[in-house]
């Protein structure tokens, strides 16, 4: 399979980038990894005119300790999250959920910032971040602006970043005092599939992959849990306002059993964790 | 547009459409033609080479990304006639059935042993996760995989 014809541009710094996109528009893409959209782009699902190559961007590659929270590159790797130590040691989940994107040749290539900006509800680290709270810089031809994930997402691969706008940092918050109990649960069919269903905790935070068009906070059970519910209790109620959907590899009522025994798992794990 | 990658130690200097992929530039220009394309969707590893010195899946990277780069094939991994310790396991451990999949594996597993040399059993299978064989002749693999790591140097 071969993608249509585009015009490939690579990109020396970020502000390039941003004057490239500038001047192509809505014919152009980023690209990062692109271990989402090539693989859409030689379905035909996608077909821009221009890609703008960010992924040699060495510069948007790091992770940094800011005190309050931690600073991630938006073109830093799954593979380097996945082995970050100072991730292991304060944001253990992101880095767990790293290790669970794909396998190992995708977490070579693949970057958490075009994870979050492709913005497919069946990908992890969106749901990781909704549960880590974390907050997105993005930079576009008149400077940079803070958006709070949970105002990011906003459908199916639709996101709040502008026309030509390029994701370039992800602020994460370090879990306070004990918000430290975190859990990652992933159900697959095959080893490196999507998820069917996910669930992420950090603390009193529940969010929810492949539940609806967006990544979603499971706010039913936040409630439940901050009213003193036990875990059980809790879980039982993930699927409460999701609209997951029915399709070739699960219906919606299989899967909102799933979200309900995950997120189950999910928080005994993380209760097991918190001390 | 003209690209410029190392492939194998060999600068190849190359016009190609913008969007020619990798694992075509690797079989089609660069007349190395061990990797191989199956699944075409990121899922087999069929067609796994190294990036600069790291597994990827060819057929899901431009050959313009990796302009400037080196790419390594299985046909580079022997050295003066003498095979790659992982090569030579593969063949001693009977690693293969048909062998369509085998140049993937055995670059995945030289990246695999490269970031952690002495893996356990458990470490092989989940770092072989990305590399499917339809022969199922997972256990020689795994087993191939693991007699690499005992050898003294596992060179990349």
């Amino acid at each position: 399979m071969i993608p249509s014809s585009f015009t490939y541009k690579r990109a020396g710094s970020a502000e390039e980038a941003c004057d490239l996109a500038a001047e192509y528009g809505e014919d152009a893409k980023y690209l990062a990894g692109g271990h989402s959209l090539l693989p859409l782009m030689k379905l035909r699902l996608a077909a821009p005119e221009v890609l703008i190559d960010v992924g040699g961007l060495r510069g948007l590659s790091y992770l940094t300790d800011q005190g309050s929270h931690i600073a991630v590159g938006a073109l830093t790797r799954h593979h380097d999250v996945q082995h970050s130590d100072l991730l292991a040691r304060e944001l253990p989940l992101l880095a767990h959920a790293a290790g669970q994107v794909g396998d190992p040749q995708i977490r070579h290539r693949g970057t958490i910032g075009g994870s979050i900006a492709h913005g497919d509800p069946a990908s992890d680290l969106p749901a990781v971040l909704l549960a880590l709270d974390a907050t997105l810089v993005a930079r576009g031809t008149d400077g940079s602006r803070e958006i709070p994930i949970g105002e990011f997402f906003l459908g199916l691969f639709e996101t709040a970043l502008e026309p030509g706008e390029l994701l370039t940092e992800i602020r994460v918050p370090k879990p306070g005092a004990g918000l430290r109990g975190w859990s990652f649960q992933k159900f697959t069919q095959r080893a490196i599939d999507w998820a069917i269903v996910g669930v992420a905790v950090q603390g009193g935070h529940v969010a929810l992959v492949n539940m609806a068009g967006t990544p979603l906070r499971a706010t039913a059970v936040e409630a439940a849990l901050a009213g003193g519910a036990s875990p059980a209790e809790a879980a039982a109620r993930a699927a409460e306002g999701t609209s997951a959907a029915s399709d070739i590899r699960a219906t919606r009522e299989y899967r909102e059993h799933l979200a309900r025994v995950l997120t189950s798992r999910a928080l005994t794990e993380a209760a097991s964790r918190a001390a | 547009m003209k690209v410029e990658l190392t492939v194998n130690g060999k600068q190849i200097t190359a016009d190609v459409e913008d969007r020619m992929l990798l694992v075509h530039f690797l079989r089609d220009v660069a007349d190395l033609t061990a990797t191989n394309v199956a699944c075409d969707t990121t899922s087999c590893g069929a067609c796994t080479v190294l990036l600069d010195g790291e597994s990827v899946k060819s057929c899901t990277v431009l050959a313009a990304q990796a302009s400037g780069h080196d790419v390594t094939t299985v046909e580079g991994l022997a050295s003066n006639g003498a095979m790659h310790p992982v090569q030579r396991a593969f063949h001693e451990q009977h690693g293969l059935q048909c062998g369509f999949c085998t140049p993937g594996m055995v670059m995945a597993i030289v990246s695999l042993l490269k970031e952690n040399p002495h893996p356990t059993e458990e470490q092989v299978r989940t770092g072989l996760e990305g590399n499917l064989c339809r022969c199922t002749g997972y256990h020689n693999i795994v087993r191939a995989a693991l007699a690499a790591a005992e050898t003294a140097e596992v060179p990349s």
